[in-house]
């Protein structure tokens, strides 16, 4: 097996295919690299909901006009912290949150140590998608529901939340995908996975089955990730009736 | 009868500095438990904003609200989110919520309430009884027609027992015999639940077949009010007239005055007559007919003047015109006839 797919590559004109054959083959090398590869941005994905989903909602809720109304003060912060942090590249956000990962992590390196710059990175992005999604939302139906006495909370909770989700599904998709390329740059400061393999080996020295190798298995994991996400999305929007989903 | 409903002195103007619109006037009317009452109008009038500002999705700037006689702009929130569970409201989009069943909109404010899941359900398919539509119970939004989404929308404002039910253009969106059969479901919830209905449109159709009494709204002011048959039979004010004979009035309601016919015998032209009428006794007179030449800057011909309903005016315009060089004047007796 070994053999065979050293000569195969060869033939091809592959240099050095014994060494990266061997490492690709080792059980331990790929499968593991996928894992790391997913679980610090799905955690980081994760984290990052839970700070921008409620800052979403306020962005929709407290602007003027909106269900209840913040003190333009606040929201002119809320926007301006928000726009401060997408506005910084990456791998500089990266840089810049060492200090609050050792805080938090005790280490700034490593796969587990990516989950806070991800995190810091991605919560200002998914409060945007959530309040884009949330905009979406016709006003007529709020005002239905206000007339039938509903409070605040339960507008959001009942009204904008539930009718909303399969466009929040939609962006929960986008902000997985990108937190995930975000990840695969993270690799660049001692986190693991497939990233960080393309990045070390593949380009480092100059292992390009490797390279390639680990960037179709991302290409594929992003692919599973939006065909997952689409479904979900079909399958919970009742405005699609069965008819067109067959159609599909 | 005793008022459910009193709007009192209610004024709200939007915007400000230059583009600012007053959409409403010192706005008076009262509603009486048990009728149903129309409030017509033309785009703009003012219509939507003055039904929000009864269950206060509006708050006007002046003036005050009376639900039972209590002022529900001195209420607190809580208060007020408690009466809005007793003036309830569908809209001309129908505002369903597209991601639940017929069923689950029409338990929505029943879970507001926290009424247990059960009971809920069992009121909930009582009332698609009530509108029609038991069989529609786990249809979504997007799988009905529109007659079909607002008898949704009327089945989910009956949850919570209102007394009083705002409908704002509820019908405009459906067509004729559409909503001829909501206007019917409307006068039966009327009738048999003893619901008070307040119906804002801008079709008289809708007010001639279900409202016993009828406003009229004109630039946020209330131009006429009472019962529909007399509003919309003889209409008092300008603003009414243009709403019931939108192509002008009819021959039998013309003001009945005294036609004359002036015949130019090549004095004074004609055009300085009527003007000097004007300018001379402050009088304004209708030409109804012509047939007048000028010649050489002299009037030749006959022409058909209605003089003012007022006696006086009309007898100084005679008068006046009498007085006139070579002109003769005599009285056409049956004109109107
Ligand atoms: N939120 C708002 N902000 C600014 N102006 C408004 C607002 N709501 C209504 N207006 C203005 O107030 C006036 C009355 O509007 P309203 O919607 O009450 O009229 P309407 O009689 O319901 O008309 P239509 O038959 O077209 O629905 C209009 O001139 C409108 O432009
Ligand atoms: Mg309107």
């Amino acid at each position: 097996m070994l053999e065979s797919l050293t000569a195969f590559f060869e033939s091809l004109g592959v240099s050095k295919a014994a060494e990266q054959v061997e490492f690709l083959l080792d059980p331990s090398n790929i499968p593991f690299a996928i894992w790391e590869t997913l679980y610090a941005p799905l955690i980081a994905t994760v984290l990052a909901y839970v700070i921008g989903l409620p800052l979403g909602i306020l962005l929709v809720t407290g602007e003027e006009g909106g269900i209840r109304p913040l003190p333009k003060g606040v929201m002119s912060v809320l926007n301006t912290v928000i726009n401060l942090l997408r506005s910084i590249p990456f791998l500089i956000l990266m840089v810049m949150v060492f200090p609050l990962s050792r805080l938090i992590l005790g280490t700034a390196i490593g796969t587990t140590a990516t989950i806070v710059p991800l995190t810091v990175a991605a919560a200002p992005y998914v409060a945007r998608l959530v309040e884009a999604s949330l905009r979406e939302m016709d006003r007529g139906v709020i005002e239905a529901a206000q007339s039938m006495g509903c409070s605040t909370w339960q507008i959001i909770t009942k009204v904008l939340l539930p009718e909303c989700k399969p466009s929040l599904i939609n962006g929960a998709t986008n902000a997985t995908i990108t937190i995930l390329g975000y990840g695969a740059m993270a690799g660049n400061i001692g986190g693991g996975g497939l990233g960080a393999i393309s990045l070390m080996r593949g380009y480092g020295r100059s292992q390009t089955l490797v390279l390639y190798v680990a960037v179709i298995i991302l290409v594929i994991l992003v692919q599973v990730i939006q065909s997952i996400g689409t479904a979900l999305c079909v399958k919970t929007d009742k405005r699609i009736t069965k008819n067109s989903k067959k159609g599909e | 009868m005793e008022p459910i409903i009193e709007m009192k002195h209610l004024s709200k103007t939007f915007g400000d500095g230059n583009s600012q619109v007053a959409a409403l006037r010192d706005v008076n009317i009262a509603v009486e438990k048990g009728e149903i009452f129309g409030i017509i109008g033309l785009s703009g009038a003012g219509k939507s904003t003055l039904v929000r500002c009864i269950n206060l999705l509006e708050r006007p700037d002046e003036g005050e609200v009376l639900f039972h006689g209590k002022n529900l702009m001195a209420m607190s929130e809580k208060e007020l989110r408690a009466q809005r569970k007793k003036i309830t409201m569908i809209f001309q989009h129908f505002n369903l919520l597209d991601q639940r069943t017929s069923l689950e909109n029409v338990c929505f404010p029943l879970e507001l309430v926290g009424t247990p899941k059960k009971e809920a359900k069992k009121r909930a398919m009582e009332l698609l009884e009530t509108v029609g539509l038991p069989d529609k119970a786990n249809a979504y939004p997007v799988q009905l027609s529109g007659g079909q989404k607002q008898r949704i929308a009327i089945a989910r404002a009956l949850a919570t027992n209102p007394e009083v039910l705002l409908c704002d253009e509820a019908t405009s969106a459906l067509d004729p015999k559409t909503t001829r059969e909501t206007l019917r479901l409307l006068q039966d919830i009327n009738k048999n639940l003893g619901v008070t209905v307040i119906i804002i449109t801008h079709d008289m159709k809708v007010i001639e077949e279900i409202c016993g009494r009828v406003a009229i709204l004109n630039h946020g002011v209330v131009a006429e009010i009472g019962k529909v048959e007399d509003v919309f039979s003889m209409p008092k004010t300008e603003a009414g007239r243009r709403l019931v004979y939108p192509d002008g009035l009819p021959a039998e309601l013309l003001p009945k005055t005294k036609v004359i016919r002036v015949a130019f015998n090549g004095g004074t032209a004609y055009q300085p007559l009527i003007a000097s009428l004007a300018i001379d006794c402050g009088v304004k007179v209708n030409i109804l007919g012509a047939d007048t030449r000028n010649i050489d800057g002299k009037a030749f011909g006959t022409m058909l003047l209605g003089l003012p309903e007022d006696e006086t005016e009309a007898a100084n315009a005679l008068a006046y015109i009498t007085s006139q060089k070579d002109i003769t004047v005599e009285e056409v007796p049956n004109y109107h006839a």
